[in-house]
């Protein structure tokens, strides 16, 4: 019988808030030399589960962030936008590295120039590549964006698909 | 057998199809006619002396722009010095397009019996990029020949696969040649950046 809707409410949007950014099940979408650091940060020095983040899920239907570690290639990005498609809300996701920033130092034929032009980002974790420490901060920006996003109701990782990405890209199986 | 030696060993064995050779720093290279490839290929496996059983690497140059920006010697910029050893004979490091061809295959080989390296460039002309293939006989030429077509253009007469290998379906032009720029992106989904 609550007396006061909105403060029972608030109250527990910041107990899901609070629980959701303290078991993160990451999907490490490795491709390149950041993965090493991924797993610097992941394994026992530096040690991602404190945070709750240790259980890496390799199924994008079971996984709520989406690491996206190391360059993207522009014949990897529809299938980068595949898993991030398949994966059910709530979703966010981490840009690890400069090369998933801004492309890095690759300006060339094959490497898209930051994965903000075909997901929508909400960390970015710039190094060449970050250390363990950078990591874990981002992954700190990353749970205070969920408790708030919790609490204020807004929708994580609102779309902000371009429209030129509604074109038929993907053959029809 | 040392660089001058295989050298002298394969120019008697096939004077017609070597062009010239040089050995700098140790390392022997020959420059070959394109028609002769096959049948020097098949002399240093099969040769008891030269027993070149691994090919190491097959890729190709593309020397349409040679020397048209000055090229630097070795590291003058980062303040290493590049004196080298009086005793290695000091040809120009940077010998520039054999027979002052557009494109060349660069084949490297190691004998793993009997440790010595060779490696041969067949150049080609730039209308002409056709060259035999020598997946048959070593058989990890079969990717590094599609390879050679994904990134220069380069047709491999005979080759039992021929696709691409690294590049999308969808993306247009050998990407390694001069004449495409380096940053040209042709994405399949989101904008052109």
């Amino acid at each position: 019988m609550p007396e006061n809707p909105s403060f029972l409410t608030s109250r527990i949007n910041e107990a899901l808030g609070w629980a959701r950014k303290y078991s993160i099940f990451q999907y490490p979408f490795v491709t390149a030399c950041c993965g090493m650091e991924y797993m610097a940060a992941a394994c026992s020095h530096y040690d991602i589960d404190r945070f709750g983040a240790g259980f890496p899920r390799f199924s994008p239907r079971q996984a709520d962030v989406l690491f996206v570690v190391g360059t993207i290639s522009h014949k990897m990005a529809p299938v980068l936008r595949k898993i991030y498609d398949q994966m059910a809300e709530p979703k966010w996701v981490i840009a690890f590295g400069v090369c998933t920033c801004t492309g890095g130092f690759y300006n060339n034929y094959a490497t898209v120039m930051g994965i903000d032009t075909i997901l929508p980002v909400d960390v970015y974790i710039p190094g060449c590549p970050p250390r363990p420490e950078i990591v874990l901060d981002g992954l700190m920006k990353l749970q205070d964006r969920i408790a708030e996003q919790h609490t204020s109701g807004e929708r994580p990782a609102p779309e902000t698909r371009p429209d030129d990405l509604e074109k038929e890209w993907m053959p029809a199986l | 057998m040392d660089a001058g030696a295989l050298i002298a060993f394969v120019t008697k064995r096939v004077p017609e199809a070597v062009a010239s050779s040089h050995a700098w720093r140790g390392d022997a290279t020959l420059v070959l006619r394109r028609e002769h490839l096959i049948e020097t290929a098949r002399v240093l496996r099969d040769d008891a002396a030269l027993a070149m059983n691994l090919l190491v690497d097959l890729t190709a140059v593309d020397y349409s722009t040679h020397g048209e920006s000055p090229v630097p010697a070795f590291f003058s910029s980062s303040g290493v010095s590049t004196r080298t050893d009086s005793s290695i004979p000091d040809e120009n490091p940077w010998p520039g397009p054999p027979l002052g061809a557009h494109f060349a295959v660069v084949y490297h080989f190691f004998s793993t019996t009997l440790t010595h390296r060779l490696r041969l460039v067949v150049p080609l002309a730039a209308a002409d990029e056709e060259v035999d293939t020598v997946s048959a006989i070593w058989p990890a030429a079969n990717w590094l020949e599609r390879e050679a077509w994904d990134m220069f253009g380069i047709r491999f007469n005979g080759h039992p696969d021929p696709r691409r290998i690294l590049m999308y379906e969808e993306f247009e032009g050998p990407p390694l040649r001069k004449d495409y720029p380096v940053n040209a992106r042709q994405p399949l989904i989101g904008p052109e950046n």
